[in-house]
């Protein structure tokens, strides 16, 4: 009843560091994918003669590989390609699963039970399991590796946001617009998609790091770009073959994998939505 | 009443069964224009001989055809025949099964016990930046890619540390590293919930008033946080079996051991649609009775859901 | 006075960095009991968890003592603590209903009590079980000992807090506002098994309670609160009979159920605004068979005056509020409003409607859209209807805004800026821009603070006398309704118990249920002992 019962910590403005150097690790990728010869004077693709798997130095920070091309240029040129998946297979879930999940959660009845059926099949299959069929269908390929990424996402889009959609139906203040007089349709883009709307952006962060993961794994496993686009995951798998001589080789990628997964993680917690 | 409950329960979980068929069917068989096709043009096959290939697999039937027949098959344990090795798919999944499931096995118990163990270190341990540092510990895990996690444990312990044998290795040698790269991610949202559970249990008031009770940090936990904190985890059951199936998948390509893994990445590189399909399959059905049996069991060890409904 | 049971002395407490009580100093001698009187934020909980040592994780002592017998136990380590918990001292908890471990059965927990302290004999254990439960008035105890909690009501939930409370004969029970939660008539009779249990014990009570009437019953001494510091302390005939300090003055005078005035005698109204006849709500209930939640139900409520709905949980008083406002079709009857069919109405008709009713909901903090800032929450509902130039809205928000008494400042704000009392006063504006002739009011100050309350009862009756605004009333509280509305209906369990004008319905109630609900109203010893003083 009394200030026992308040959580006190919630009330103060706490310095987040975390969010804020989670925000520069994406803006320096993003910036790799948009401008990567800013970054790096080296091909990603043409080999040095003679200069193969160099170790770590001033003339290759990250060394050079099998082929005697430059890590550190492939593993910048490789952002490129990890995130314009990452946003392809985001857009498709975010777009598909969201519209579902609003509309299955909007209409109710025979919609609701249809769009949450099928929900419940994609989610029955595991997600790996599912983004291969779907490469199956779609061929190999990076764009095809995103969209089937995407669809494995549209189950959790259309849950996530049916479940807002109905917890904001009903509470009182979208009682409350209907009572003084609100049509259906200025309610629902009044009340109702911005108040459902900022956990579904909250997942489309968390999303869009799972989505660098599991393209990084069709990549890994040979269903993604062909050789030789740098790729993340690819990088991992070239890198492995030379294991035991060159460690970072598949350290490198994987680490900027690690450290862009977690900071989509962490913005995605930041904007508030459903912890993971 | 009860038994009312039970039928609905297997009815809805045979219909979600059927959809997942349907969905499998339509994307490995039906849509692509036909895996057959693709397959043997390669091998620079005449046409006639196609054609002869097509009615034996009977891909020249109209597609309910085609459909009602694996259906069929299905429904009867005859999952097909695989394209590229030309036996029967039960036979192959039975081969690859029992070394995938033990492997999911041990990474499922070593992931429990990673995560009650993060869990317990992130809301009992003694010093609260101690706490804070391994509350962060499940992001840490979910953001690292299995096959990375794979490979890096090989480098560290096989090249580095030589503590585990990669020419000759003892079956626990082979095994010990497969189970720990599948457990790592799958112990992150297990701890996740865990944590948060703990975290609610704690600030429940029923838990203040066992300690007017007199009760001592041990007591709450072993008599009330415990069970209500461990319970809402059943449900991540089926979650976890798909990205378990999935961290196998994967680990096993990593570390080159037979099982459903290797199977799955031959059936998607040589287009074995039937393979394909009949693990997709499976593994749904898998999940979908795990989820029965959560669902079924759950008012058993709940007596808030078994008492309601006995009572309503 | 003997030697004290507790004695605190000095108290200062902390979260975090905030100072939340301070100066804080009172005495309970044995079997005595002292009434903690504050609103929200006053302190009064974090000094009783203070007393048991359960402040949470972030609070500490900052200084004094909390001495026990004698003993000052405010440093001690939590292992020596716990060894009192339980056996010296006890607590009654606020919320029954999540007080108890859902998935425990109710004997097991009165039982952990015993475990706890040291018995391990079985049949012993079980034996006492079963006679506390009977002390509490559970029967059948054996019964009752293996349910799970949910299956008991909040009322019986809260004896078996009350019997873990008692179970080793404590000498001291903090009993943190143990019966808020519950409905009058329930809370009444919790009370009086607390007070009979504690003399036949000889127990000292620590009562904290933001109800005046409560303390006026049931305690001894009453120490008034407010943003942690102690603004009066005494017997309770001082207190209430010659307060020195102007809060607790302001408290007397605020709270509902020690005050007798009205704020305006009662009126006979004009034409007839809203008709209910034969009124009958359905809802579908499980296994197909519908639950009634109104069954029969009329009244009338005349332009200009006030119409009461009381009743406890499960009344069936929101519901019928709730279809007089157009929210629910009504499964049978009639709901005339200004001349209108309710009932009848469907779309574009409803929507018409809802100009002339507006509901005022119990939770602001829900009710409000809380993306929107103050004034677009206020302006919407001029959006719905026909247009209305920008600069004309405006206008309107800000004389709205005036009207109920909000700062113009306010209302650029989000509602979680906002105080409880704040966002009220904004959910009437947006109830009133429309400029509407019913105003349906569920349970609309009933989560207040009672100086907050009686702020927006005044502003309500105000509005009423210039707008000639016509009020469905729907509360738990009698005090409140005795004070402001001038017809009142009394529901139980959807039916009609008793309906009149105010004074004969609360001076000389006819049915058994309505004298029960009446005579539960705490407080009902304050005017005898505001008399007796001279």
């Amino acid at each position: 009843m009394s200030g026992a019962a308040l959580p006190l910590r919630a009330g103060l403005p706490r310095l987040r560091p975390g969010l804020w150097l989670a925000c520069a690790v994406l803006a320096l990728v993003f910036a790799w994918a948009v401008a990567p010869s800013l970054f790096t004077a080296r091909s990603p693709v043409e080999g040095i003669p003679g200069a193969q798997l160099l170790p770590p130095s001033w003339a290759h920070p990250l060394g050079t590989d099998g082929l005697g091309r430059d890590q550190l240029a492939r593993v910048v040129y490789g952002a490129r390609e990890s995130l314009a998946g990452a946003f392809v297979a985001v857009a498709v879930g975010l777009l598909l699963g969201t519209g579902l999940g609003v509309l299955a959660g909007a209409r109710g009845g025979w919609v609701d039970a249809a769009v949450m059926r099928l929900v419940d099949t994609l989610l029955a299959i595991p997600a790996l399991l599912l983004s291969l069929s779907i490469i199956i269908l779609l061929g190999f390929g990076s764009i095809k590796a995103a969209v089937a990424v995407g669809i494995v996402a549209v189950a959790q889009f259309a849950r996530l946001s049916r479940a807002e959609v109905l917890r904001v139906r009903a509470s009182d203040y979208v009682e409350a617009a209907f009572g003084s007089g609100g049509r259906f349709a200025a309610v629902l883009w009044r009340h109702v998609l911005p108040n459902s709307l900022t956990s579904v952006l909250a997942l489309a962060a968390l999303q869009f790091g799972s989505a660098i993961l599991a393209l990084s794994t069709l990549g890994f496993l040979g269903y993604g770009a062909p050789p030789p686009t740098p790729e993340w995951g690819l990088l991992i798998a070239e890198g492995r073959d030379f294991l035991a001589r060159a460690w970072w080789l598949t350290a490198s990628p994987g680490l900027v994998v690690v450290l862009v997964v977690l900071s989509a993680e962490r913005i995605g917690r930041g904007i508030g939505g459903p912890s993971p | 009443m009860m038994a009312r409950h039970l039928a609905q329960r297997v009815g809805q979980a045979l219909l979600v069964l059927a959809a997942t068929f349907t969905l499998a069917f339509l994307l490995l068989q039906a849509l692509p224009g036909d895996a057959v096709l693709i397959k043997f043009l390669e091998l620079g096959l005449t046409p006639d001989q196609l054609a002869e290939i097509r009615l034996a697999y009977g891909a020249d039937a109209p597609l309910w055809r085609q459909y009602l027949h694996t259906a069929g098959g299905f429904l009867t344990g005859n999952f097909g025949t695989s394209i590229r090795a030309g036996v029967p798919v039960a036979q192959l999944l039975a081969e690859n099964l029992p070394a995938t499931l033990l492997l999911a096995a041990l990474a499922f118990a070593a992931a429990s016990l990673l995560a009650l163990l993060l869990a317990g270190l992130a809301t009992l341990g003694g010093q609260s930046w101690l706490r804070g540092l391994v509350r962060s510990v499940p992001s840490l895990f979910v953001a690292v890619p299995v096959f990375w996690l794979g490979i890096m444990l090989i480098q560290l312990f096989s090249f580095q540390l030589g503590w585990i044998s990669i020419i000759s290795p003892e079956p626990w040698e082979e095994l010990a590293l497969p189970v720990a790269t599948i457990a790592v991610p799958i112990s992150a949202p297990l701890a996740q919930v865990l944590i948060r559970n703990i975290d609610a249990v704690l600030a429940e008031p029923f838990v203040a008033v066992a300690r007017a009770k007199g009760a001592s940090h041990a007591w709450v936990l072993r008599w009330h946080v415990a069970r209500n904190a461990l319970l809402p985890t059943l449900t991540m059951a089926g979650v976890l079996f798909g990205e378990l199936l999935g961290g196998a998948v994967v680990t096993e390509a990593v570390f080159g051991l037979n099982g459903l893994g290797g199977l799955t990445q031959q059936a998607v590189a040589n287009q074995d649609v039937a393979v394909l399909q009949a693990i997709v399959v499976v593994s749904a059905a898998a999940f979908v009775l795990i989820n029965l049996a959560v669902d079924l069991l759950y008012p058993v060890l709940d007596p808030r859901l078994a008492r309601g409904r006995r009572a309503a | 006075m003997t030697a004290p049971l507790l004695e605190v002395e000095d108290l200062a407490i902390r979260y975090d960095d905030r100072r939340v009580v301070q100066d804080v100093a009172f005495r309970i001698a044995p079997g005595e009991v002292l009434a903690l009187v504050g609103e929200s934020g006053s302190g009064k909980t974090t000094t009783a968890m203070a007393v048991l040592g359960l402040l949470p994780p972030n609070g500490r002592i900052e200084r004094g003592a909390v001495r026990l017998a004698g003993t000052d136990i405010a440093g001690w380590p939590e292992r020596r603590l716990a060894a009192l918990r339980g056996a010296r001292m006890s607590l009654v908890p606020q919320d029954p209903v999540t007080s108890l471990n859902p998935v425990r059965t109710v004997g097991a927990q009165v039982a952990e009590v015993l475990r706890i302290h040291g018995e391990r004999d079985e049949r012993r254990i079980r034996a006492r079980v079963i006679e506390l439960l009977e002390r509490v008035g559970l029967e059948p105890a054996a019964l009752r000992a293996s349910q799970y909690p949910h299956e008991l009501s909040g009322g019986m939930r809260q004896r078996v807090l009350i019997a873990i409370a008692v179970a080793l004969r404590p000498a001291l029970i903090v009993a943190d506002e143990p019966t808020s939660a519950l409905d009058v008539t329930v809370q009444r009779r919790i009370l009086d098994l607390l007070d009979e249990l504690r003399r036949q014990d000889g127990t000292a009570v620590l009562l904290v309670t933001h109800d005046l009437g409560v303390a006026a019953d049931r305690a001894d001494r009453i120490v008034v609160l407010r943003d942690g510091r102690i603004q009066e302390a005494g017997p309770v005939r001082q207190v209430l009979g010659a307060p020195r300090s102007a809060y607790a003055r302001q408290l007397l005078r605020d709270a509902p159920s020690l005050s007798t005035h009205r704020h305006r005698p009662a009126s006979a109204g004009g034409d007839i605004a809203v008709r209910v006849h034969g009124l009958v709500q359905d809802f579908p209930g499980r296994d197909g068979v519908p639950f009634r939640a109104v069954d029969g139900v009329g009244f009338e409520l005349r332009q200009g005056t006030t119409h009461a709905l009381v009743g406890e949980s499960g009344s069936g008083k929101t519901t019928t509020a709730r279809c007089v406002a157009g929210f629910l079709r009504p499964t049978a009857g009639e709901v005339t409003v200004c001349g209108t069919d309710v009932a009848a109405l469907r779309g574009e008709a409803l929507r018409q409607f809802r100009r002339q009713v507006q509901l005022v909901y119990q939770n602001p903090y829900a009710s409000l859209d809380p993306r929107q800032t103050v004034a677009r929450s206020v302006e919407e509902p001029l959006l719905n209807f026909e247009p209305v130039p920008a600069a004309e809205r405006r206008h309107r928000v800000e004389a709205m805004a005036e009207r109920v008494g909000l700062p113009r400042d306010l209302l650029a704000r989000q509602p979680r800026a906002l105080s409880g009392g704040q966002r009220q006063r904004v959910a009437i504006a947006r109830a009133l821009i429309l400029q509407p002739r019913v105003l349906v009011l569920d349970e609309a100050v009933s989560a207040l603070d009672v100086t907050v309350q009686a702020q927006i009862l005044a502003l309500l009756e105000e509005l009423q006398q210039s707008l000639g605004l016509s009020y469905l009333f729907v509360s738990h509280d009698l005090a409140v309704v005795r004070q402001i509305a001038d017809t009142v209906t009394v529901m139980r369990a959807g039916r009609v118990e008793e309906a009149g004008p105010v004074e004969p319905v609360f001076h000389a109630p006819r049915s058994d249920y309505a004298r029960e609900l009446i005579d539960a109203i705490p407080g009902r010893t304050a005017p005898q002992i505001l008399e007796s003083v001279p």
